[in-house]
């Protein structure tokens, strides 16, 4: 599988390492009253869709930077890959 | 008083030197290391300080630039910097000096082992090493990719010459697989 990094261009997946559903961006604020419940949702449920998936990907053999990639778990074809700081920050976040 | 004796990567007292058919892997001991990362916000400014002390624009994705004082690109906003040992034991130092609070420097010195692998049948050997499309690296290209599944620079710094920047804790690995490859091209 080969993943095309947003800066460095197709790389193969072997370089990377999984993390999980890009979901874990969105850490809820422990402020909040429903913190608890988010929490745990935030923790522990996940959607394990046969289909389009977001995942995080960490490029652990090359340039270090964390990845949004948008990978098909049926045919693992991958349709898009964003630098997961530009995610972030494109949700008002790590500004 | 400590009577310590300095040795290189591989515990030897001179930099190792390998030769097997057109190849040559040299150990080079004597270059001192700092990486430069740029603070949120502060990008523009630590590409200034970069520019400042290599006295070059600060590399871009995969690049290498400068003179005595060099630097790599290693990550988004984040650069490694390499100058000869003898003059630059303080680059660190030096680097935050300039950087200030714009970027976190850090001493990398002791933490790379460094192999230069010079030779007409070098890119059969780089080819063998690691996933990186060497022959496709222009003079000037650098990148990140695993050598051996040890995770490593690789500079391009000649049309026959590759640097490769391994984990200094696995540099005899990383000198066996280099050695390895050498034998199976030869």
């Amino acid at each position: 599988m080969i993943i095309n990094h947003p800066l460095l261009g197709p790389r193969d997946s072997a370089e990377f390492v999984y993390l999980g559903d890009a979901n874990l961006i969105e850490r809820p604020d422990p402020e909040a009253e429903t913190a608890a419940r988010e929490f745990y949702e935030y923790a522990y449920l996940r959607d394990n869709p046969a289909g389009e998936h977001r995942e995080l990907w960490f490029h652990e053999a090359g340039d270090r930077s964390w990845l949004v990639v948008t990978r098909n778990t049926l045919t693992h074809e991958i349709s898009d890959v964003q630098m997961a700081r530009d995610v972030a920050r494109s949700k008002g976040r790590s500004k | 008083m400590h009577d310590l004796t300095p040795i290189t990567a591989l515990g030897g007292t001179n930099a190792r030197v390998e030769t097997i058919g057109a190849v040559t892997c040299s150990e080079v001991p004597d270059v001192a290391l700092a990486s430069v990362t740029a603070r949120l916000g502060k990008e523009s400014q630590t590409r200034t300080a970069v520019k400042k002390i290599i006295k070059a624009d600060a590399p871009d994705v995969s690049r290498f630039d400068g003179g005595d004082v060099l630097a790599f690109w290693a990550g988004p906003e984040q650069w490694m910097l390499e100058a000869p040992f003898d003059s630059h034991e303080d680059i660190a130092a030096r680097v935050k000096s300039v950087c200030k609070t714009n970027a976190s420097v850090v001493e990398q010195t002791d933490a790379w082992a460094r192999f230069d692998i010079s030779g007409a049948e070098v890119l059969a050997v780089m080819e063998l090493l690691c996933n990186a499309n060497s022959r496709a690296m222009d003079v000037g290209a650098c990148t990140r990719s695993s050598v051996h599944h040890l995770g490593c620079f690789v500079l391009r710094r000649a049309p026959e010459m590759f640097s490769i920047y391994g984990p200094r804790a696995s540099a005899g690995s990383l000198l066996h697989a280099i050695i390895t490859a050498m034998h199976t091209v030869a």
